[in-house]
């Protein structure tokens, strides 16, 4: 009998931790998928950080690395320089992580066009914690450390991480999706496939954000969630590609 | 036997590092160790290795980190308000049982401090440094060619131990200039069947990691890393001891206060007092034992440290605080001259008579 659907190899068969309704397990599974496709789970080696994600080392099959909070783009460049001809290396990065305590490792991570993949999980709340003020929460955006509302004013607006990264030079390959819908899924997994590629092909710092849901935390149906991405998210984070360097080139 | 080079101290480190075969060095610049990076910066890339210059201290450490879960040998240098900067990182060494070589060239502090050379980052490195119940293995040379010795003995220690090694130099150590064999047997790197190294589909996945959601696991984890520390304890200590044997004063000095103490009981042995010198060579572990053995006849113990008394606490706890220790200090840039250590075994001397 022909196999229509399977677990990924890269995936491991164990219960994930994640809330019902979280968009984490559709990005886990992806991320498996493209390393399956691409054969690579022999060689890949990825980062997990501090946050919702924490455990992600235990539900990849590669080789799995927790770093300290915000620190996986650092880890990642050790591990990359460690063997760049043969480890392929990808962080799975919250935004707390990666656009606020980490930032620095972000940003120049991808200044010096380090050839690693990142995966960022942008649902504009702090999850593990409970639900607190992220970098990229909305403006007016109800949270346990902004229970009246994100007031800019007092603690300013939220971060563009693919526009902010868009303007280095380093950066090779930028692209924000969401997971919200089926179309938006396979859009999704493009964009992670393109950016592990361009690992495989020595291009360098390729980034996908990924717009996810928090039910548990934003305090919503699952199904509310998926349309508070569409009618509040996508407006303040616009999908599209921010940058493709080797795309640009060609181009010219 | 090989040549002797005339090098400084920062730089028989590195070249050190290199011989033992370190290939991966991360650092962000910081007085007074920056030969080191420049060294790196110079070699590394005409030997295949991979010298890089950190946005931070913090990230320099944890690309550490990545190395080392690698299984590669690898290092960074700072300097005492870098080293605080680093100590996340050396937490979760420690906590994923992480080997890897940390140079310290302490300068005065707190603070931004001074540039000058100190010792009194002693609590930081020996107590572990960042949070959590951890040690590392503290490495005090005296000179350049130890400068160069503990390095190689460093990567070993940490390789055999999967642990970090620190050495803990000073300013002066860093910037002197000494002749130096480099003439190192290397021993074989153990093997590392725990490194995220990609599992070639040969093998179950290797994490490395510090987080244990369990209570029970981590104070599992614990116990057995202390174990080790206990083992380590009891075999590693190193030091050396000079004219202790009939002594009745007993200097306790490391590094570059240790060259300075020799001086004065040289002197001090000229007028005819009984003075001896013990030098810590690991500060963790602390070599209790020839502190305990002295503590049977000397009367007197003199601590000489490059700050306010951080030593000296634990010359009290070897010698089970059974003879009075006294202070003997220079702090903020400031180095004792031999002649101050001299009155203050001299004084000592008094006491004794």
């Amino acid at each position: 009998m022909a196999v229509v659907f399977d677990k990924p190899h890269s995936l491991i068969d164990v219960p994930l931790h994640y809330c019902p309704g979280c968009t984490h397990g559709i990005v886990h599974r992806l991320v498996a998928e493209v390393i399956d496709e691409l054969g690579i789970e022999g060689r890949t080696i990825g980062i997990a950080p501090v946050g919702c994600s924490v455990m992600a080392y235990d539900y990849f099959n590669c080789d799995m690395i927790e770093a300290a909070h915000g620190r996986a783009p650092a880890v990642a460049t050790g591990v990359k320089r460690a063997d760049p001809e043969n480890n392929v290396v990808f962080t799975y990065q919250g935004d707390g992580d990666l656009a606020s305590i980490g930032m620095a490792e972000t940003v120049h991570a991808a200044a010096r066009n380090e050839n690693i993949t990142v995966i960022f999980i942008n649902n504009a709340i702090y999850g593990m914690t409970g639900g607190q003020m992220a970098p990229t929460s909305l403006p007016g955006q109800v949270t346990q450390t902004s229970p009246y509302g994100r007031d800019t004013k007092h603690c300013g607006y939220p971060i563009k991480v693919c526009e902010m990264l868009s303007e280095l030079e380093g950066a090779e390959y930028l692209e924000r999706v969401t997971v919200n819908s089926v179309k938006n899924i396979r859009t999704a997994k493009k964009a992670i496939k393109k950016a592990f590629q361009n690992q495989l092909d020595g291009k360098g710092f390729s980034l996908v954000e990924v717009i996810s849901s928090c039910p548990t935390n934003w305090g919503m149906t699952p199904q509310a969630a998926l349309k508070w991405i569409d009618e509040k998210m996508i407006p303040y984070y616009p999908l599209g590609c921010y940058k493709d360097r080797s795309a640009e080139k060609e181009a010219e | 036997m090989a040549d002797k080079v005339l090098m400084k101290g920062n730089e028989a480190i590195a070249e050190a590092a290199i011989i033992a075969g370190c290939r991966h060095y991360f650092g962000y610049p910081i007085t007074p160790q920056t030969e080191v990076a420049a060294y790196m910066a110079k070699k590394m890339p005409k030997i295949g290795g991979c010298f890089l210059q950190a946005e931070s201290e913090i990230a320099a450490i944890n690309m550490v980190y990545g190395v080392s879960s690698t299984g590669k040998r690898v290092m960074t240098s700072s300097s005492s308000p870098g080293i605080s900067l680093k100590s996340e990182g050396l937490s979760y060494l420690a906590g994923a049982d992480l080997p890897a070589l940390i140079v310290n060239v302490q300068r005065g502090g707190p603070g931004l401090g001074g540039i000058q050379p100190s010792q009194s980052d002693y609590f930081q490195a020996t107590r572990g440094g960042g949070h959590g119940d951890y040690h590392m293995i503290v490495l005090a040379p005296a000179s350049v060619q130890e400068m160069a010795e503990l390095t190689v003995k460093g990567f070993e220690l940490a390789d055999t131990y999967r642990m970090t090694s620190m050495i803990l130099a000073d300013g002066t150590m860093g910037q002197m200039m000494e002749p130096v064999s480099l003439d190192f047997d290397i021993k074989p790197v153990p093997e590392k069947p725990w490194a995220t190294t990609g599992t070639k589909m040969e093998r179950e996945h290797n994490i490395v990691n510090s987080l244990y959601l369990s209570p029970e696991k981590l104070e599992e984890t614990n116990f057995e890393r202390y174990e080790k520390y206990k083992y380590i304890e009891e075999n590693e200590a190193m030091y050396e001891e000079y004219m202790v044997e009939d002594a009745d004063i007993v200097v306790a000095a490391f590094g570059i206060a240790a060259r300075v103490s020799k001086n004065a009981v040289n002197e001090a042995r000229a007028r005819g007092i009984k003075v001896g010198l013990i030098r810590p060579i690991t500060l963790w572990p602390f070599p209790v034992a020839p502190f305990k053995k002295a503590a049977e006849h000397a009367k007197k113990f003199i601590s000489v440290e490059l700050s306010m008394g951080q030593m000296i606490e634990d010359v009290k706890l070897a010698t089970d605080c059974k003879v009075p220790v006294t202070l003997c200090n220079r702090v903020g840039g400031m180095i004792p001259s031999p002649e101050q250590v001299l009155e203050a075994i001299v004084e000592a001397d008094g006491g004794v008579k």
